[in-house]
């Protein structure tokens, strides 16, 4: 569905006003999505996870300077063909909760959305009706603003804004942050079953133990490196299977398994 | 039944306010060394002996003490009489509201325009911030937003009724026609040049306000978040923009409706227009001092209605300045 050569990400920063240089962000990441499953992408924070996600949907600001090749479903994804796309093929369920509209109810953001996607005003409200009584929101909820939502509540409306558009690739970008147990559940259930509906999921988040219980492939990131890409099952055990040390260290870190903290992957050439 | 009561407890406190700036404004009056019965006598001062101004004082009630004057115009003022104006020779009441009525036609007019124009104009320049419409609507707003009222007023009478002849030079109608008599494109051909003047000025603050909320919502997650459902520009800045860009114009415009009669008055001096601007030169000149206490009220009376409107609209617009419609109890 979604295959990723050699992207390379700079961005521009100011060390002087008058002054401008390039910081890294993404090193030369390859990986590729399939359709009906999840692929988890896992690393610390300021790994680059999100900008990947940022510049799948072509969200990044003009002077960002990217290598490498996309392609989706076969064809070249290009800027154009990236604009053309999100909201129609390509979905994000952003991070961040104030990605919602304080100011209008969560119906009729999920209706707007549905309109972005193509469908007409009639179609757009039945959908918008359809998708969010899919994520169990009752009417008192349709009728709410985002701040009478909790954040499970607002979480599914905006992985049900991702549902209308009929995407066929679905990027989550960290959906499960500060979710109690049943309510993470609850969202991860959610992107499963998006993936069995056929469609490629792109699950972004830090904490590898619960990506694991629904993800079918798992890239580890490091500081804009890819690390590896292996299979969920080959987290297993000590993570004798993995390749890299780093995702062995990172498995191993895990309170469930060894708890350790294994700084032996610094060894590793690309992580200096 | 919460309506009732929070309308009862607005009106309370408005009679507060109004209570304490009819203290503050007679007050004034009385530290200032504006003498009533000067102002009343005029030119026959010097012909009247002391006596007779004393008894003019004592008829009045100038020789009660000051709180006891307080008390008898605050009677007068409950029963709706706001006294007679010498100026002008008829009751404040009746000035003030034939004033008022031409002052709506010239700042009500011009209000709502700069508001309308001033809001368009920052939406359209904060939906793409950098681009060239942003910097000729920035530039145009920095430029009439340093512009003196008076001076761009002058330039105006200058321009247009001296030199060109297309408006005229002063009043609400020609010279010496009865106010019934004036027909109405006649009115509207006066109104024109004065309603632009404060048009173009009124513009200019409402414009850079709403464009900064705009310019900010642009790189607020929302905005990102609606890029990413594919939409345009100009879908954002109408679906999300306009209602959050709306906050600030409204809290700019409805706040300046006490501002637009300070700035009325310079305007309506330059253009000779016969408002309640010019009415109030005219008191304070001429030791009007019941009409200038009623202005006074009037204008207080103006800033609260602006004030209290303003505050309504924020809990129309912006849900989360609601009470909660009932306890939080929904089902997750």
């Amino acid at each position: 569905m979604l295959r990723i050569e050699q992207l390379s990400l700079a961005l521009p920063y100011y060390p002087r006003f008058w002054r401008r240089r390039y910081a890294t962000h993404l090193n030369q990441l390859s990986l590729s999505v399939t359709a009906g499953s999840v692929h988890a992408i896992v690393g610390a924070s300021g790994a680059g996870k999100s900008l990947l996600a940022h510049t799948i949907m072509g969200l990044l600001p003009e002077d960002a300077r990217s290598g490498g090749r996309c392609f989706f479903k076969g064809a070249a994804l290009d800027e154009r063909r990236k604009r053309a796309l999100r909201g129609r093929e390509l979905a994000l369920i952003p991070q961040s909760l104030s990605a919602l509209d304080p100011l209008a109810r969560s119906q009729r953001q999920v209706g707007w959305a549905a309109r972005r996607a193509g469908l007409s005003p009639a179609g757009a409200h039945q959908a918008a009706c359809q998708a969010l009584a899919h994520y169990q929101l009752d009417e008192r909820a349709c009728q709410a603003y985002p701040h009478e939502l909790s954040g499970g509540m607002a979480r599914r409306v905006l992985t049900a804004m991702a549902q209308v558009t009929q995407a066929s690739l679905v990027i989550a970008d960290e959906p499960t942050v500060g979710l109690d147990p049943l309510q993470r559940d609850r969202v991860l259930d959610a992107l499963a079953a998006l993936a069995r509906q056929g469609k490629a999921v792109m699950l972004i988040t830090h904490d590898l133990r619960h990506a694991l219980s629904i993800a079918e492939h798992v890239t580890v990131m490091h500081e804009g490196h890819c690390v590896e890409t292996a299979a969920a099952h080959m987290f297993h055990g000590t993570g004798q299977a993995l390749q890299s040390a780093y995702a062995r260290a990172l498995w191993q870190a895990l309170p469930d398994n060894a708890f350790t903290l294994d700084s032996g992957y610094m060894k590793e050439p690309y992580l200096a | 039944m919460r309506l009732a009561l929070a309308t009862l407890r607005r009106l309370l406190r408005l009679g507060l306010i109004l209570l304490c700036v009819a203290g503050v404004s007679f007050g004034l009056m009385m530290a200032s060394p504006v003498d009533p019965v000067n102002a009343y006598l005029g030119p026959l001062v010097a012909q009247v002996s002391p006596e007779q101004r004393e008894l003019i004082a004592s008829r009045w009630g100038f020789d009660a003490p000051a709180p006891v004057q307080f008390g008898r115009w605050l009677q007068q003022l409950a029963s709706g009489n706001l006294g007679m104006s010498h100026v002008y020779d008829q009751p404040v009441g009746d000035v003030i509201g034939q004033r008022f009525m031409r002052s709506l036609a010239l700042l009500g007019s011009a209000w709502l325009l700069s508001l309308l124009l001033g809001f368009a104009l920052g939406v359209l320049a904060g939906a793409k911030e950098h681009s060239p419409l942003d910097k000729i609507i920035s530039a145009y707003a920095y430029v009439t937003a340093s512009t003196p009222t008076f001076w761009l007023a002058l330039l105006g009478v200058l321009l247009f009724s001296v030199y060109l002849g297309w408006t005229p030079v002063c009043c609400a109608g020609p010279v010496g026609v009865s106010d019934q008599a004036i027909h109405l494109a006649t009115r509207l051909h006066h109104l024109v040049l004065p309603v632009i003047t404060l048009t173009l000025l009124g513009t200019a603050s409402i414009t850079l306000h709403t464009r900064a909320r705009m310019v900010a919502l642009m790189r607020s997650d929302i905005a990102t978040h609606a890029f990413a459902q594919g939409a345009s520009r100009a879908d954002i800045a109408w679906r999300h923009g306009v209602r959050h860009a709306s906050l600030p114009a409204l809290t700019l415009a409805l706040a300046s409706l006490g501002e637009l009669f300070g700035g009325s008055v310079l305007i309506e001096q330059v253009f000779a227009y016969p408002g309640l601007g010019q009415a109030t030169v005219e008191a304070g000149l001429r030791s009007d001092v019941p009409l200038l206490l009623g202005i006074t009220l009037f204008t207080a009376l103006f800033v609260i209605a602006g004030n209290t409107l303003a505050d309504t609209l924020y809990h129309v617009i912006d849900p989360r300045m609601r009470r909660p419609r009932k306890p939080a109890a929904m089902s997750s």
